[in-house]
């Protein structure tokens, strides 16, 4: 069933814009349409003629985006901030999530509160998706290191795999220390030692 | 013995004028008064405003007229605001296109930015454009809330050119300016430094005028706080803004103008070529490609006395918003804002010794 709102989404992130839009769309709006690039804004707005604007907190024209809906004559419908007919839960989460929203004057709360709290749970699943990824790639160079500096001990104290990596794991403790601050000072020290 | 520092969380947007937050905490000030200033980059003006209203941020770089329209309920999500220090004087200037610049000046606009001079030969050029192919003029502000915005408008309006008829005012984030004067989306803009000397030094844009011409030594940026904020966290609101008079000071001597320069083209402030940012710090501005001018105070960042707000500035910005039917006059909002520039708080934590008389405000076209 389709709601009948129209949906802007402007945000340059091309994989964040498709996870809300997919949101929306499973929740029921067919109208969503993504906007990646600020040129020509104002012309999209006025033909795309959208109930509601989701834009990312990143976006640096935000405040010429606000100042448009304020005297633009191209915009057809009084546009105002979503936060300004939400509550402070909602503004809060809004803001704490990264994004920011804009409604046509008229459209009633009730229906705009999905509309955002879906916007606002998608952009925290991108996030937490975005860290997911960053930890992994730390985790892995984290790894590297450990190895780089196992086969450093292994080398020139003749070490068994096991015994290379006690050996760090017992210093570590030692010094209070996190193995891969050791590894990372063994492979420096080695690098600066080497000839 | 250890002492713990009190945390307090600063928004504030990639510009010259955010130095005295910047040297607040990169030189030391900060922690000496017990704070961990913690300092958040933002895009927009928009977003400094959301997130000091939700209490992510504790105080914030704002333009001078924010803490004045939030708290008459002139934006959205509106919060009572003060503004209790000034962070810098003037740094702003008026820059058109190349193209313009040459129509201009074929009017006879003065060389060395006089106002008056380069105003009246635009209004000539509005006037012969507008005989033969229609005007179509269009200038940039970064926000509409802001002294950029209330300087073009007093410069075109002193002309006799009406902002809102005979020009088009459009609003764009400082960085993008340069950038869209290049590409022809815009033929002037009002804007802070470094994004003035950005076109100059790429070609594309000239200096015609700057603040410290339009209104000498007057105030641009401010220390934004919220009246919730401010009286739950007296002590250390006082703290920070000592912390930041003193700031202010090492910013102002010209002895710290490298060392500064090369703290605010870092990554993580303004990430931006040494080349842009050093006409301002150092007061040397190219208008075009060919010499520099000194311009005395161009940009003026001093603590003490200096950074005191004045009422009398804030109802100026006030008359700006009337004037510019932005906001309707009343006698209680005179009231308002005449206390969010009240310099009550500011003299009080740096101990100095209370002000009765009010200098009067002097514009270029000030008789």
């Amino acid at each position: 069933m389709s709601s009948g709102i129209s949906i802007l989404v402007i945000d340059d992130n091309k994989i964040r814009a498709s996870i809300i839009e997919e949101g929306l769309r499973d929740a029921g709006h067919d109208k969503v349409i993504l906007v990646h690039q600020m040129d020509g804004l104002v012309r999209q707005i006025a033909d795309i003629n959208p109930d509601v604007i989701v834009i990312d907190l990143e976006n640096p024209n935000r405040d010429q985006l606000e100042h448009m809906f304020q005297v633009s004559r191209t915009v057809h419908r009084p546009i105002a901030m979503f936060v300004d007919k939400a509550d402070s839960l909602s503004i809060e989460a809004a803001v704490d999530a990264g994004v920011s929203a804009y409604v046509v004057d008229g459209l009633k709360r009730e229906r705009l509160k999905p509309i955002l709290d879906m916007a606002v749970s998608r952009f925290r699943a991108f996030s937490k998706l975005a860290q997911e990824l960053e930890d992994a790639r730390t985790e892995l160079a984290d790894r590297k290191s450990i190895d780089r500096a196992k086969g450093i001990l292994m080398k020139s104290k003749g070490l068994s795999e096991q015994e290379a990596y006690e050996l760090l794991r017992r210093t570590a403790m030692n010094q209070s220390r996190k193995i891969i601050d050791v590894a990372q000072s063994l492979i420096i020290a080695s690098g600066l030692l080497a000839d | 013995m250890e002492t713990r520092l009190t945390s307090v969380i600063a928004g504030f947007i990639p510009l010259l004028d955010s130095a005295v937050l910047v040297a607040a905490k990169e030189i030391g000030f900060a922690e000496r008064e017990g704070i961990a200033l913690k300092l958040v980059r933002e895009s927009s003006w928009a977003n400094i405003r959301d997130r000091i209203a939700v209490g992510h941020f504790d105080v914030s770089h704002m333009l001078a007229p924010m803490p004045i329209a939030a708290s008459l309920n002139l934006t959205s999500l509106s919060v009572p605001m003060l503004a209790p220090m000034v962070l810098g004087l003037g740094g702003n200037a008026i820059t058109v296109s190349s193209t313009l610049w040459t129509e201009m000046a074929d009017q006879g606009a003065d060389q060395n930015g006089d106002p008056a001079s380069t105003g009246s030969a635009l209004a000539r050029v509005i006037r012969a454009r507008g005989e033969a192919r229609g005007s179509s003029i269009r200038f940039g502000v970064v926000h509409p809330f802001s002294g950029h915005a209330y300087e073009l408008r007093y410069w075109l309006a002193a002309a006799g050119i009406d902002p809102d008829r005979h020009v088009e005012i459009t609003v764009l984030a400082p960085q993008l300016m340069a950038d869209a004067l290049t590409a022809g989306h815009l033929d002037g803009y009002c804007v802070g430094e470094p994004w003035n000397s950005a076109a100059v030094v790429a070609g594309t844009g000239r200096i015609v005028t700057c603040k410290q011409s339009i209104w000498p030594s007057s105030p641009e940026k401010v220390l934004g706080v919220t009246r919730k904020w401010a009286s739950a966290n007296p002590e250390v609101l006082a703290a920070l803004m000592r912390a930041m008079s003193d700031a202010a000071d090492w910013c102002s001597d010209p002895n710290n103008a490298n060392h500064l320069t090369e703290i605010l083209t870092g990554p993580d402030y303004l990430a931006c070529t040494p080349s842009i940012c050093r006409p301002a710090l150092c007061g040397e501005m190219r208008f075009d490609l060919t010499a520099a001018r000194t311009i005395p105070d161009f940009l003026t960042f001093s603590g003490g006395e200096t950074a005191a707000p004045t009422p009398e500035h804030g109802r100026w910005f006030y008359e700006q918003m009337v004037r510019w039917r932005q906001a309707e006059f009343s006698d209680d909002q005179v009231e308002e804002v005449s206390s969010i520039f009240s310099p009550s708080l500011y003299r009080a934590a740096l101990g100095l010794e209370e002000k009765a008389a009010e200098g009067s405000i002097r514009l270029f076209d000030t008789p």
